[in-house]
């Protein structure tokens, strides 16, 4: 019931004016950034971070996180009249999205891509608005051995549940530790990996390092394929979409099966990407339709869609209730959080309620202007990706110069960026990849610092970690979520035998 | 794709092999750092370098098992065509002068020069079309930023001779 209340009073910060226009403005540059090449949500919301160091923590979060959520949306315009993936949870929208709209079903495709994403997000709000406050009254128990223990089973996710090679994933994310251990060590005040240089002293920000790697690299590899774009019209009518409405309930375990995956990937940090992949295979293979998925069904459309906007939501569940971002841009977020000077996890809960639940009541009501800007915007959006990348690009290029410069003040930022674009370039090429190594450049100080407090207490013994049953379980879990594609790869490999 | 043919390029498996040694050489650096910073206990537990040791270690050990699955890969796709390579180096080696200029001309001149150079060599547009946008954006920038948010940035000789 308490919580009823706080949401009431989080609608009426939300509702503020000031707020209600932060909202749209939010959507609208979400979405833009949504359908450029290059700008994703964690860039995007990274570059434009600077902007709202002026403003009160509320209105920054409620227009940061607008940013994310139209950039979600976003992304679904590109892949199904372009079949350019705007963002990389669009990939499996192309699928049936693009081929929908080379049958003339654009308006179809676009209206089910934002009715399900519209659904997917709803779902996730409604479930961190009910389970959000619990984990956090339960995470303000947690001593150091515990809090160590969600990043461990957070950053095992990691390496079990993404597509790329474990060890890969495992060199991508302790290089992002390494990069958080540079400068000075926040328990003992030493200086280290600093080699001497005093622009090292303050370490890296990650925030430098979400723009070269998302932003700088993204174009280069834009560059590099020399993106011609062609696509269809986009054109929604009010009849295409009640038309689609009538047609979407019948989707409904679809719809239902995609939330509970996106929310599940969401808030272990696997995130929205691989939640769309699964959320269109279960259904492809769950589906009567399935055979025709690939060719333009609607179903194809419904199932990733819903996923990704769910899981990028719920991403904010384990950002808010814990301090663990379960995405890249949950992580840059939780970056905005530390610079209004807010002091992320449980305790947010109880200082700040007036912060917590203006952004919990703005995610509904931003899903919602987003679904209603999209829906009557689509054709202006679409008219964006026709300016050729000859213009967008150097203006994407000094976007990204001018949000790493503006971070700290310092050119030398500017230089980092570029450094980090380069290595982004190469780390994606060779399919490492990038989200494993910007949380742990977050998180790297946090989990450190929970893990030589738990050894300080034990004097020295890793035995802490499994010292009691609380701490054990999430132990357990981590290793499971770090084994899990050997397990998942024995499994098979003893199946056949078994047959034969 | 063979070697010879106009689509040539490097493989995809040398360039992973030596993406793969430069980590590992970061990796090496992170150990040699936290070693000079102290990786046993000291007297408020575990020292600075203590934990990043172990950090340079994984990376170090990954990076080995990355290379030999590399390079048991049997397939030789290519890594890109020179020519895509050039397209990405078109883009990276302005960048880099925009980036290293930009200390001393300020973000605005630099940002002009930079936006112009790439719609009239890459786009080839007409000069009037550059001039608008490439005039335009940093205008907008000024206001947006400046102005509205009140976030500074970098300037130079030019802004300051302008008063701004």
């Amino acid at each position: 019931m308490e919580e009823l209340v706080n949401l009431f009073h989080g609608f009426a910060v939300a509702l503020q004016p000031f707020n209600i226009m932060v909202m749209i403005l939010g959507i609208v540059l979400g979405v833009i950034i949504g359908v450029l090449p290059g700008l994703g949500g964690a860039n995007g919301v990274a570059i434009l971070l600077p902007l709202t160091f002026s403003m009160p923590p509320t209105s920054a979060i409620i227009m940061l996180s607008c940013i994310y959520w139209g950039a979600l949306f976003g992304g679904a315009i590109t892949s199904i009249l372009f079949n350019i993936p705007g963002e990389p949870w669009s990939v499996a929208t192309t699928f049936d999205g693009y081929p929908m709209a080379q049958k003339g079903k654009a308006g179809e495709a676009l209206t089910a891509a934002f009715t399900s994403s519209f659904v997917g997000a709803l779902f996730a709000v409604v479930m961190i608005t009910l389970v959000a406050p619990l984990v956090a009254s339960f995470a303000l128990r947690f001593g150091p051995a515990e809090k160590f223990a969600v990043y461990f089973l957070a950053f095992c996710s990691f390496v079990g549940l993404s597509k790329e090679p474990p060890f890969k994933t495992i060199a991508a994310m302790m290089i992002g530790f390494a990069l958080a251990a540079v400068g000075l060590d926040s328990i003992t005040g030493q200086l280290r990996l600093t080699f001497g240089s005093t622009e090292l002293l303050n370490g890296f920000d990650f925030l430098i390092a979400v723009i070269g790697l998302f932003g700088i690299g993204e174009i280069l590899l834009t560059m590099e394929e020399g993106l011609a774009f062609r696509g269809g019209k986009a054109k929604i009518d009010l009849r295409v979409v009640l038309q689609t409405w009538k047609e979407m309930p019948k989707y409904w375990v679809t719809s239902l099966r995609s939330c509970l995956i996106g929310c599940w990937m969401g808030v272990t940090p696997a995130g929205a990407t691989p939640a769309s992949f699964m959320s269109y295979g279960i259904a492809k293979r769950v589906s009567k339709n399935g055979k025709n998925f690939g060719k333009g069904e609607i179903e194809g459309v419904v199932a990733p869609e819903t996923a990704a906007h769910a899981a990028g939501t719920a991403a904010l569940l384990p950002m808010l209730s814990l301090g663990v971002p379960g995405s890249p841009t949950a992580a840059v977020l939780l970056g905005g959080l530390l610079i209004w000077g807010l002091q992320p996890g449980p305790m947010l809960f109880v200082e700040q309620k007036e912060f917590v639940w203006g952004l919990i009541a703005s995610m509904y009501l931003g899903n919602l202007v987003g679904l209603i800007v999209v829906l009557t915007c689509v054709p202006i959006f679409a008219a964006i990706l026709r300016v050729p990348f000859s213009i967008i690009a150097p203006l994407i290029l000094v976007l990204c110069a001018i949000g790493a410069y503006s971070v700290h003040s310092s050119t030398f930022d500017v230089v980092l960026m570029l450094v980090f674009g380069v290595v982004g370039y190469l780390l994606k090429k060779c399919n490492y990849p990038l989200a494993p190594l910007v949380l742990a450049i977050v998180l790297g100080d946090k989990a450190e610092e929970a893990f030589r407090q738990s050894l300080l207490g034990s004097q020295g013994s890793l035995g802490v970690f499994f010292s009691n049953s609380l701490v054990g379980t999430i132990m357990v879990l981590g290793l499971i979520a770090l084994f899990w594609s050997a397990i998942q790869e024995g499994y098979s490999r003893l199946r056949p035998h078994s047959v034969a | 794709m063979t070697t010879n043919s106009p689509h040539a390029g490097p493989t995809h498996k040398a360039v992973e092999a030596g993406v793969t040694l430069l980590i590992a050489l970061f990796g090496a650096i992170v150990v040699y750092g936290s070693l000079k910073a102290g990786i046993n206990w000291g007297a408020e537990g575990p020292r600075a370098g203590f934990f990043p040791f172990y950090i340079g270690i994984f990376i170090i050990a990954s990076s080995a098992i990355n290379l030999w699955n590399g390079l048991r890969d049997g397939d030789d796709a290519l890594f890109a065509e020179w020519g895509q390579l050039r397209q990405v180096l078109s883009v990276v080696i302005p960048t880099a002068i925009y980036v290293g200029v930009m200390p001393f001309s300020g973000l605005y001149l630099a940002s002009i020069i930079f936006i112009g150079w790439f719609m009239r060599w890459l786009g080839k547009y007409s000069w009037p079309i550059v001039a608008a946008v490439a005039l335009g954006m940093p205008i907008a920038t000024y206001l947006i930023f400046e102005r509205w948010f009140l976030v500074p940035l970098p300037k130079g000789p030019i802004e300051e001779w302008l008063g701004l």
